[in-house]
């Protein structure tokens, strides 16, 4: 159908959301699992039927039981339990860290974006330097020198993902600044803090919120690669990622201290997935491209 | 066109030199003494002193780096603190493990994604693309060591048809490394398949959604030829840009799946050297990496250019 | 019973098969809303050799119309119809293989952006010769051959070198001409053109229409062309069809058509049009209330009915029919017969001043010699960029200008107009030249010019889409100026915004609406309210209603002309389109790559003498009147880059009066020719008039001549 110039005079109802959950079946999944897991992240630790730490060895490698519904680690502890506390760890740790690296990020691009000239161009071909390292490498390096932690793994995703976030607000506020309601507010004298924050801004948000949703599903697949790998979060914590890594030498004997934490994984990037890439059709109809 | 790969090699020398500043100074920070770390807790002042003035520890930092960069490229890339071998012969064979396992793997999920990439965009919004486009997001959202894992648990231990340790001697030819190479080739490739998928497609709906296919279409061409002519060689363009920045994954792929599989390759390299605080190793190794993912970059930007003709010919 | 084209059986002619015969078309979209019908039972005929016009706005339909009758609807479109026939083929019962055999072969089309019609990696010869091996099943070398003898036909210099460049080698013009190439190389019966020409320059546009006359002279082909500009109609076409909101309201021979008007969906689109042959002391243009209905919300009964000033009762209630009103001509209106005897109500707005009184005014803008040029890069890259010369985008624009007074600007796309006024408001900072408002020099960058002068100085922009800010409310955009300019307190804002909002016609509550919820031409109106918020001496209007379809642009025309009288504001208005601009200016200045050619009073630049491109525009334009006839004066080749300019006169390389090396050499004079009238060229004054003769316009049917 051709494209007219007539308005959308009706403004679109709340339930319009609910709608077009409807059309897509993958978003309203994504949503879904990520809301459970939130549910979790709250309630569950006091939920565990047991402590996260509890060692009972005599119990090592049970298999999933009426008592422990997941089974048992290698020092007898309730995988299920572990489960329930450490996704709130996951949370935490790839919630905080994408946090940190959207608001930095945010407030480089639109500061760069809008400022333009030289300042522009330094900080983003520095970007583009950090960009040249792949993510997984620069975060082992970085853990290596200031040593496997908590919350050195929240700083390193926070520094690894700037880069990205900056350069998606840079592009959208480069566009933004030539439009002609910009310039408007340029020819009535407005401040370069109400443009930035009052004109430009609000006009950034959703492509924000899709790129945090996806930068927080990356989040998540470095903290539990970092797990694995063990230079992430640290024994005995019940961090998903580490699960895997400790059990892979138990695998042969029982299968299932590997496939929960590894499934749990699995179905929290998978809806986190879902759910940004139907943040992105809702929010920014009409881009199909991915930045 | 000679202007644009001018362009290109000056960003590239330009990021290859800061990477490495970065890659320097972030070592850099390690707490505690290299030294001391070598040679232990109950090292006499004289030894350590001695090995400080060896590696050339007391010399102001920007002359330590100097050193450091004039010294990888000349080929002389200091010896591991661990093994007091010479760090380039090692780096070198493992890169040529992980480079096999990689061509594996690229030749199994560039392909594959594209031709999936494809087909979700023709059969867009439709069931074919959303089958699609879940499983693809699926698997780039996957961390490889789940997958890996998965796969172990399915033909390795399951099934039995495949070996689940790909430990094999760090010397072998692609024939006898072939049986090994395949569940971690599949495993990156998965991650790679969702991400060239996705992006194929929304770029081959790009091409789809414009005025010269519908043109195309109109002029009564057969189906095959509009999509042969008109819409693949446009939408595969960008996709040489995309493989290129894919490869950034598929290294950080590498470092998990070699991990999981005890596969000899650089990834794998790496994350020993990091778990033993190999100092040379480390730095020497990230470099590399850091070097191929830019050159295949290069390669890319190359290739991108010979086959857009705004750019070979210019306005 | 409808049947133009066929066979007039019982007045014993010959029976003339027409190539397209469509009766009682409809497409229905499946979408969100359940299905709607964007196109209601259309019928129509082309005669072989015919150029069929289809008119409409944006909604009216005439883009699905034309989709669905070579079957190529979107996924969710659909079609019913009693008749579709291409000669004696059924389409409807053709599957969609044998559709691919028609399109291409005996029916082509001709898209709208020839820039993304033509595919961008293959060489646009081989885009000519692939139809021809396809449908004409030549060899490789045959279509080849074919190619260029196409590009020669119609008209490319240098088919060879062409046939080998990329799309983004070829200018617009040239890129359209290679469709057509296409579009014709198999001598198809009917090509479709979906406006071929909106996305060109007036001058190319014209040489674009000439070609096509000249082919149909050749060829049998009949061509539907799709249209919004009645004057490109009134130009080429031999019968008009009337689209509005998905059904035909009018239709019969263009001279018929464009006399009797039989319906008043017609009467409100010529009466909106502004003539670049009439000045606005004679007409005063008409704007139609309201909107394109939406789909989903068609009335009852006539569905022109709710914008119709005739309506009455039974307009309400049923659809009209199209019916036969006098042999060929058809309308859609139940009261056509009293139409034949209203006369239009010609309304003359007060006395309109003319720009001699404008020695009067108070001096507002003076801009002399403003010149911007580009760096063609900047930042690290130009580090490795090869040494290229600025682009000159204005150089050497000097204007001035009193309150109460407009000033038209006009010029092709590129020409350094908009750049100019963008000086002017100091968004974009001028290279060198000196602005002065009121006598006061104003610095070059809006952030740097004083509060009290920001007041003064005002711009309403091209883009109602871009100009607004989504996320904020119509009456904060508006409320805005008035805070930080006017010094309000928040009572009187209130007050004012909605002064402001009554002002531009439009509704209080619009004040709460986002600009989403807004049409085109009311987010323009906000536009406006927001501009003269601030109270302004100058208003820059840069293009503010090409982006709006026809009979909204009458209307902000007039709001523009009302708001300007009452607040004795100085307008300097910027377009591409000679005929607003004739209609809203009391002087005009005339641009061409980055300079001035000539300048003179609304009157004068209309008649001779006028600078050569003056001509060259005025004879390119086309009149909405079928009866008026137009000198032939066509452009050569396309606009010098403004990297490199041509020395001497800039206009040497496409003048059709060039006298010699001279223009080649030494740059223009410029020439006094009464009063304020200058003109810069090397031709003396008396000799271009003598060369120009009457002017431009003369009417064909000797009814005498005009301007
Ligand atoms: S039928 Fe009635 S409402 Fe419709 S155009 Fe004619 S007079 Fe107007
Ligand atoms: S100076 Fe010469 S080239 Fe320029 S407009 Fe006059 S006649 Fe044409």
């Amino acid at each position: 159908m051709a494209k007219d110039n007539r308005g959308n005079s009706k403004p679109s109802s709340p339930f319009s959301f609910l709608k077009k959950l409807r059309r897509y079946p993958a978003t309203a999944i994504g949503f879904i699992i990520v809301f459970l897991f939130i549910l979790i992240a709250i309630i569950g630790p006091s939920i565990a039927p047991y402590p996260y730490t509890e060692q009972k060895l005599s119990e090592r490698l049970a298999p999933p039981s009426e008592e422990h519904i997941f089974g048992t680690d290698q020092y007898g502890r309730d995988i299920f339990s572990r489960i329930l506390v450490g996704s709130r760890d996951v949370l935490l740790v790839a919630g905080s860290g994408t946090a940190m690296a959207v608001m930095l990020g945010l407030l480089l691009g639109l500061f760069s974006g809008y400022r333009g000239g030289l300042l522009d161009e330094i900080v983003m071909r520095l970007m583009d330097v950090i960009l040249s390292i792949p993510p997984l490498l620069l975060a082992m390096v970085i853990l290596f020198s200031l040593g496997p932690s908590r919350l050195n793994v929240i700083i390193v995703v926070g520094f690894l993902y700037i880069p990205m976030v900056a350069r998606v607000v840079r592009s959208v506020v480069l566009d933004l600044k030539t439009r002609q309601f910009v310039e408007a507010a340029r020819m009535r004298g407005e401040k370069s803090g109400y443009i930035l924050f009052r004109e430009i801004f609000p006009n950034v948000l959703p492509h924000l919120a899709v790129e945090a949703s996806m930068r927080f599903s990356y989040a998540i697949f470095l903290v539990a690669s970092l797990g694995f790998l063990g230079l992430g979060v640290q024994p005995p914590s019940p961090d998903w990622g580490l699960m895997v890594g400790e059990a892979r030498t138990w695998f042969h004997q029982a299968r299932w201290i590997l496939l929960f934490p590894a499934g749990a994984i699995a179905l929290l990037v998978v809806g986190v997935g879902f759910m940004s890439d139907g943040l992105r059709r809702m929010l920014l109809p009409g881009g199909v491209s991915d930045v | 066109m000679a202007l644009y790969l001018l362009r290109r090699l000056g960003f590239i020398f330009l990021t290859l030199l800061l990477a490495s500043i970065i890659i320097f100074s972030i070592t850099q920070f390690l707490p505690g003494d290299v030294a001391q770390m070598v040679l232990g807790q109950f090292a006499t002042e004289v030894a350590i002193e001695n090995l400080r003035e060896e590696l050339g520890l007391n010399l102001p930092l920007h002359i330590q780096y100097l050193n450091w960069a004039a010294g990888f490229i000349t080929g002389d890339w200091g010896d591991s603190l661990v093994s007091r071998m010479p760090v380039q012969p090692m780096v070198m064979q493992r890169l040529g493990n992980s480079a096999m396992l990689a061509g594996v793997a690229i030749m199994i999920y560039v392909p594959l994604g594209i031709a999936l990439g494809v087909i979700a965009a023709l059969k867009r919004d439709r069931y074919p693309d959303q089958a699609i486009t879940a499983v693809s997001m699926a698997f780039v959202g996957l961390p490889e060591f789940v997958t890996g894992l998965l796969l172990i648990a399915i033909f390795a231990i399951g099934l039995g048809w495949l070996p689940a340790n790909s430990s094999i001697d760090p010397g072998s030819n692609f024939v006898q490394a072939f049986p090994y190479l395949i569940l971690p080739a599949i495993t990156v490739s998965l991650t790679g398949l969702g991400y060239i998928a996705r992006m194929t497609r929304s770029g081959t709906i790009d091409v789809l959604d414009t005025d010269y296919i519908r043109a195309a279409e109109l002029k009564g061409l057969p189906a095959a030829q509009v999509l042969l002519r008109h819409v693949l060689r446009n939408a595969l363009l960008p996709t040489v840009t995309v493989v290129a920045m894919g490869i950034g994954w598929l290294l950080g792929g590498l470092i998990v799946t070699e991990t999981v599989f005890g596969y000899p390759g650089l990834g794998r390299l790496l994350v020993y050297g990091i778990q033993r605080r190999d100092l040379p190793l480390i730095q020497a190794g990230s470099m590399i990496v850091v070097a191929v993912y830019s050159l295949s970059n290069l390669a890319a930007d190359i290739i991108y250019g010979l086959l857009n003709p705004r750019i070979r010919l210019g306005r | 019973m409808y049947n133009p084209a066929g066979s007039a059986l019982e007045d014993g002619t010959a029976v003339l098969q027409p190539v397209l015969d469509v009766r009682n078309l409809t497409v229905t979209y499946r979408t969100d809303k359940g299905p709607l019908d964007i196109v209601r039972n259309v019928s129509l005929q082309v005669a072989p050799g015919e150029i069929y016009g289809l008119v409409g706005e944006s909604g009216s339909g005439k883009t699905t119309l034309a989709r669905a009758v070579v079957r190529y609807l979107a996924a969710n479109g659909s079609l019913t119809a009693d008749t579709l026939k291409l000669g004696d083929t059924d389409l409807l019962t053709l599957s969609r293989a044998e559709m691919r055999k028609v399109w291409g072969s005996r029916i082509t089309m001709v898209h709208q952006d020839p820039g993304a019609a033509v595919n961008p990696s293959i060489p646009v010869g081989e885009q000519i010769a692939e139809v021809a091996r396809v449908h004409l099943h030549l060899s490789p070398g045959e279509a080849r051959k074919k190619a260029l003898e196409m590009l020669g036909l119609v008209r490319m210099p240098d088919p060879e070198s062409v046939a080998r460049r990329y799309a983004h080698q070829l200018s617009g013009g040239m890129l359209q001409r290679v469709l057509i190439a296409t579009a014709m190389a198999t001598n198809p019966e009917l090509m479709i053109m979906d406006e071929p020409t909106t996305a060109l320059d007036v001058t190319t546009e014209a040489v674009i229409l000439d070609l096509l006359n000249e082919l149909m002279t050749d060829y049998n082909t009949a061509i539907l062309y799709i249209t919004h500009n009645l004057g490109v109609v009134a130009r080429i076409c031999s019968r008009i069809g009337v689209m509005y909101a998905g059904e035909i309201m009018e239709e019969g021979p263009v001279k018929k058509v464009f006399r009797s008007r039989l319906h008043p969906y017609t009467r409100g689109l010529l009466g909106s049009v502004p003539r670049v042959d009439a000045s606005k002391k004679d007409v005063h243009l008409k704007a139609i209330t309201g909107q394109i209905p939406r789909p989903e919300e068609l009335p009852e009964g006539c569905i022109f009915s709710p914008r119709c000033e005739l309506a009455e009762g039974d307009c309400l209630i049923a659809r009209p029919p199209l019916v036969q009103a006098d042999g060929d001509h058809y309308t859609a209106c139940r009261r056509w017969q009293e139409l034949l005897h209203l006369k239009e109500k010609e309304q003359h707005e007060g006395p309109v001043r003319g720009a001699y009184d404008s020695a009067k005014g108070p001096l507002v803008l003076e801009a002399r010699e403003i010149k911007k040029h580009f760096r063609s890069s900047g930042g690290l890259s130009s580090l490795f960029s090869r040494e290229s010369g600025p682009i000159k985008a204005v150089d050497d624009m000097s204007v001035r200008l009193r309150g109460g007074f407009t000033m038209g600007i006009v010029g092709e796309s590129g020409c350094g107009k908009t750049t100019f006024a963008r000086c002017l408001a100091g968004l974009e900072e001028a290279t060198s030249g000196e602005i002065a408002l009121e006598g006061v020099t104003l610095p070059y960058s809006v952030n740097r010019r004083k509060q009290s002068d920001l007041k003064k100085i005002q711009m309403v922009f091209q883009n109602p889409d871009a100009s607004l800010n989504p996320q904020h409310q119509a009456g904060v955009s508006v409320a805005r100026p008035l805070i930080l300019l006017g010094g309000m307190n928040r009572s009187e804002v209130r007050s004012r915004v909605r002064e402001l909002f009554r002002a531009v016609n439009l509704p209080e509550d619009y004040i709460y609406r986002l600009p989403h919820e807004l049409s085109g031409g009311e987010k323009q109106r906000v536009a406006i309210a927001r501009a003269f918020a601030a109270d302004p001496i100058l208003m820059l209007c840069d293009e503010p209603i090409s982006a709006l379809d026809v009979s909204v642009q009458a209307s902000l025309i007039n709001l523009l002309a009302e708001l300007q009288e009452k607040n004795e504001t100085a307008y300097l208005f910027i377009s591409h389109d000679l005929a607003a601009v004739r209609h809203i200016s009391d002087w005009i200045a005339v641009v061409y790559l980055g300079r001035l050619w000539e300048v003179g009073s609304a009157d004068d630049v209309f008649v001779p003498p006028y600078h050569p491109y003056t001509e060259a525009l005025l004879s390119a334009i086309p009149v909405p009147d079928p009866e008026v006839s137009q000198e032939q004066i066509r452009l050569r080749g396309s606009v010098p880059s403004a990297v490199n300019i041509p020395s001497g006169c800039r206009f040497h390389t496409r003048c059709p009066r060039k006298i010699g090396p001279i223009c080649e050499e030494k740059e223009p004079p410029w020439q006094e020719s009464g009063f304020h009238h200058k003109i810069c060229c090397h031709i003396p004054l008396p000799r271009l008039k003598e060369m120009q003769g009457k002017g431009c316009f003369f009417n064909s049917s000797a009814e005498g001549e005009e301007c």
